[in-house]
């Protein structure tokens, strides 16, 4: 043990952003040499806790203490020399260097007139490299290595520097069953030589293995922190979401309408292989599973965006092809996609002509579009979805999340599609906002749309969904309907386990 | 986005206006000046010179301004321009003016298309593909002509002369057809769903896509338009000067992007108009025009033109992130 009592403490942290309070009196430390898990729903604000904790983001109140000194972290690069690193989720590395200089990237050795110092470089990166056990040389290239190889080297750069505490940001996201082992390997030496590590991650079975405490965060507050012997998941997810899990949703009705898109069989290259499921009007089907398990790859096979290797897709009884997102929306089919900003909406353009994007082409008196006929449809889903917008004028780029996300799903309620789909239907979108949004898809579903909702939240899926299908690795596990599903058989369906 | 509004709302008071209104202003900065030391400048009669001789560059601008707006670049319309006038002169006297126009016309789309499928369709790069298309063009007219120079034989009762130098209810011809581009296109692109597919893929081409509209063709079209554009600059050109160089229209590339750039549209597409470019052309021509009339020798132009376009980019920029200088983006 180290003589200090904490490699990083943080105390009564308030971070606020135009519209929402992201950190609210937030307090959290991590001792020397312990894992200590930080737990939340997406948007609970252990995104900006993080950042706030390696310099990233300035809090409007509250204090940070590196190995019990009071510190002003005024960027990363700062955090860094004081000893407090983030390995990012996304990796940040230049791509066509060696590791070498990405491990020292910025501070490379130099000789005499300023001339890279190449053997100290490659000396000093392979020492590095051999503390974590790595297979690969200084003198690789980034671009050819694995994903979880990558990995080592943000940890590898991370170790430059006298690290007191490494932040890591669901650093399995990506990694196979072998390379999340490895990654607890290095976790592990880095606990020996008394670094603390802040563990940010979603799956519990993870940070039930390697974690020593768990700190949970619920809508920017602090709910918390538990000795992991001691708790199990019931109590940690009780602490993540307010309440016990239950389901219920009230007067949930079983959907007895005609089955509107059956799909069999779908397989596209390596992201998804033999899906087969069915979408009958007045129901909400949810898809859940982790990123890259093959769900949004479906919906844009669906929208045609991407091309199936096999499978057969049949709308209201008639089997289609899909060859282009203009064929699917002619087709019926509508996708309000994951990423709402680069996907859903063109920032510049106004409310109004956004809406009416899809079918400006019919939107017309002779050659010319229709002005009156255009806002008549604005009008119409602005107050069906209470869009909150001084004018049709305004331009969407100046909205908030949520009333851009209802201007996308009001883009493709005006086409009146057969199916509608949506992907990540609240990323990003503050609390109230995203309650409104769960209501509304169920009140189309109640209006006869057929809705596939595609979600990375369990508590969103469970409220919005009449039947779940989970999703491991590109393949159905298991399909549940409401009354059947719980926290846990969920769990164990999206990770491959049942 | 919330950045973004944060930012162009730090701009306030008068550096604001300068930056967003800044083009305007030093245009009639400009004018005041020229007005105040040459007594001709302001005269009806120069007047309607500036734009009779902006009017090629214009109608090219408009039709690049669709371009620009749909997030791509064109700069084979100069040596496209060399082209079409050459083609239109040579064939004037052999098949007769009417079916020279339409002939080269359909040459000239021919090779908008061609820059439409590269772009559009192979989704290559628009600044690769049509820098090379002013080179091939180039090419293309010379083995036409075998480098000799083209000229109409009967110059003075033809009626193909009165596009270049007719007048009708005493407005320069150039003027009205310059007019007359410049309505149709203003049209398309502020009232018809072409227009706004235009918009859409030039701000946001991801977007667009999710939203059933197909890019591919928006894009294709838009070099069409822009070709036929440049076709009929080619024929005021060939009608007002009789004859053709090979390379007549070498340099007008750069100067159809200025004025382009000068009106205020994005370079990364999606905003824009053709009433700015065509407040663009006019500043453009003005500039130049005064100069001459100070005395100064018309290379002066070329480094005064840099040094305004410039500046325009420059303000356009700092509107954007809020301040005039910027260590970072």
């Amino acid at each position: 043990m180290n003589a200090f009592d904490t490699a990083l403490r943080v105390q009564g942290i308030v971070k606020t952003f135009p519209a929402v309070r992201a950190l609210d009196d937030v307090s959290f430390d991590v001792r020397p040499g312990e894992v200590h898990a930080l737990l939340g729903e997406n948007g609970a604000g252990k995104s900006t806790l993080m950042k706030v904790l390696a310099g990233m983001h300035r809090p409007d109140q509250g204090r940070i203490f590196i190995s019990e000194e009071p510190a002003i972290l005024h960027s990363p690069l700062e955090a860094k020399r004081l000893g407090v690193v983030l390995i990012h989720q996304e990796l940040s590395l230049a791509e066509q260097m060696s590791v070498a200089e990405n491990i020292f990237l910025g501070e490379l050795p130099r000789k005499n007139f300023g001339m890279v110092d190449w053997k100290k470089l490659y000396a000093d990166a392979e020492a590095i490299l051999q503390r974590l056990n790595c297979d690969f040389g200084p003198q690789t290239r980034v671009e050819d290595l694995s994903i979880a190889k990558k990995q080592m080297v943000e940890i590898a750069r991370a170790l430059t520097v006298e690290a007191k505490a490494v932040i890591f940001d669901e650093p399995t996201a990506s990694l196979t069953d072998q390379e999340k082992e490895v990654l607890f390997d290095v976790i592990r030496d880095l606990q020996a030589q008394g670094v603390g590590i802040v563990y940010i991650s979603h799956r519990m079975e993870e940070i039930f293995r390697i974690s020593n405490r768990i700190s949970v965060l619920r809508d920017g507050t602090y709910r918390g922190t538990l000795e992991t012997v001691d708790t199990n998941e019931d109590e940690v997810t009780r602490l993540m979401i307010g309440r016990s899990l239950d389901t219920s949703r009230g007067g949930k009705v079983v959907s007895t309408g005609p089955v509107v898109l059956k799909v069999e069989n779908l397989s596209c290259g390596d992201l998804f292989e033999n899906v087969s499921f069915s979408v009958q009007a007045g129901e909400v089907l949810g898809f859940y599973g982790l990123v890259g398990a093959g769900r949004t790859a479906i919906a844009e096979a669906l929208f045609g965006l991407r091309r199936l290797s096999q499978g057969k897709v049949v709308l209201n009884g008639q089997e289609i092809t899909i060859t282009s997102p203009r064929h699917a929306v002619e087709q019926g089919l509508a996708l309000v996609p994951e990423s709402r900003k680069e996907q859903g909406l063109v920032l510049g353009m106004s409310c109004r002509d956004n809406m009416t994007l899809p079918q400006i082409g019919n939107l017309t008196t002779g050659p010319f579009v229709s002005n009156g006929g255009e806002i008549a449809i604005f009008d119409r889903y602005r107050d069906l979805l209470s869009i909150k917008t001084p004018g049709w004028r305004q331009l969407v780029g100046n909205l908030s999340g949520g009333n851009q996300q209802k201007i996308v799903i009001g883009k493709w309620l005006a086409m009146r599609p057969k199916v509608l789909i949506v992907d990540e239907p609240t990323r990003g979108i503050d609390v109230g906002s995203k309650a409104e949004i769960h209501n509304l898809l169920r009140e189309l579903a109640a209006d006869g749309y057929a809705v596939i909702v595609i979600s990375s939240e369990m508590p969103e899926i469970l409220s919005v969904s009449d039947r779940i299908i989970a999703m491991y690795r590109g393949e159905i596990t298991r399909e549940f309907t409401a009354d059947e599903v719980t926290e846990d058989n969920l769990v164990q369906a999206i990770s491959g386990l049942s | 986005m919330a950045e973004a509004t944060l930012t162009s709302n730090r701009l306030k008071g008068l550096g604001g206006t300068l930056a967003k209104q800044g083009i305007l202003i030093a245009f009639i900065v400009f004018m005041i000046g020229f007005a105040l030391f040459s007594e001709k400048f302001l005269t009806s009669g120069n007047v309607m010179t500036v734009i009779r001789q902006a009017a090629i560059v214009g109608v090219m601008a408009i039709g690049v301004t669709v371009v620009v707006i749909g997030g791509n670049l064109d700069l084979s319309v100069g040596s496209m321009l060399s082209f079409s006038t050459v083609l239109v002169v040579d064939l004037h006297d052999k098949i007769g003016p009417g079916e020279a126009i339409a002939v080269m016309l359909v040459a000239t789309l021919v090779l908008g298309a061609l820059n439409g499928f590269l772009i559009g369709y192979l989704r290559l790069n628009s600044l690769i593909v049509t820098l090379g298309m002013l080179s091939a063009i180039q090419g293309l007219t010379l083995i036409y002509t075998g480098g000799q120079n083209v000229d109409i034989s009967h110059q003075d009762t033809t009626w193909f002369a009165v596009f270049g130098r007719g007048q009708v209810f005493g407005l320069p011809v150039p003027i009205l057809i310059f007019a007359v581009v410049a309505v149709i296109v203003h049209v398309v692109l502020a009232y018809t769903p072409y227009g706004r597919r235009v918009y859409a893929v030039g701000g946001n081409p991801m977007a667009a896509v999710f939203s059933g509209i197909r890019r591919n063709r928006v894009v294709a079209c838009s070099y069409l338009i822009s070709a036929f554009c440049t076709g009929i600059a080619a024929v005021i050109l060939g009608s007002r000067v009789m004859g053709s160089q090979n390379n007549v229209g070498q340099g007008y590339e750069l100067l159809v992007l200025a004025a382009v750039i000068l009106g205020g549209t994005s370079l990364l597409g999606g905003s824009g108009s053709v009433l700015k470019t065509v407040i663009g052309v006019l500043i453009l021509g003005f500039i130049q025009n005064g100069l001459l009339l100070l005395g100064y020798a018309y290379y002066v132009q070329w480094l005064v033109t840099w040094v305004v376009i410039i500046l325009a980019v420059w303000l356009d920029v700092a509107a954007k992130r809020g301040r005039l200088f910027s260590p970072i983006a």
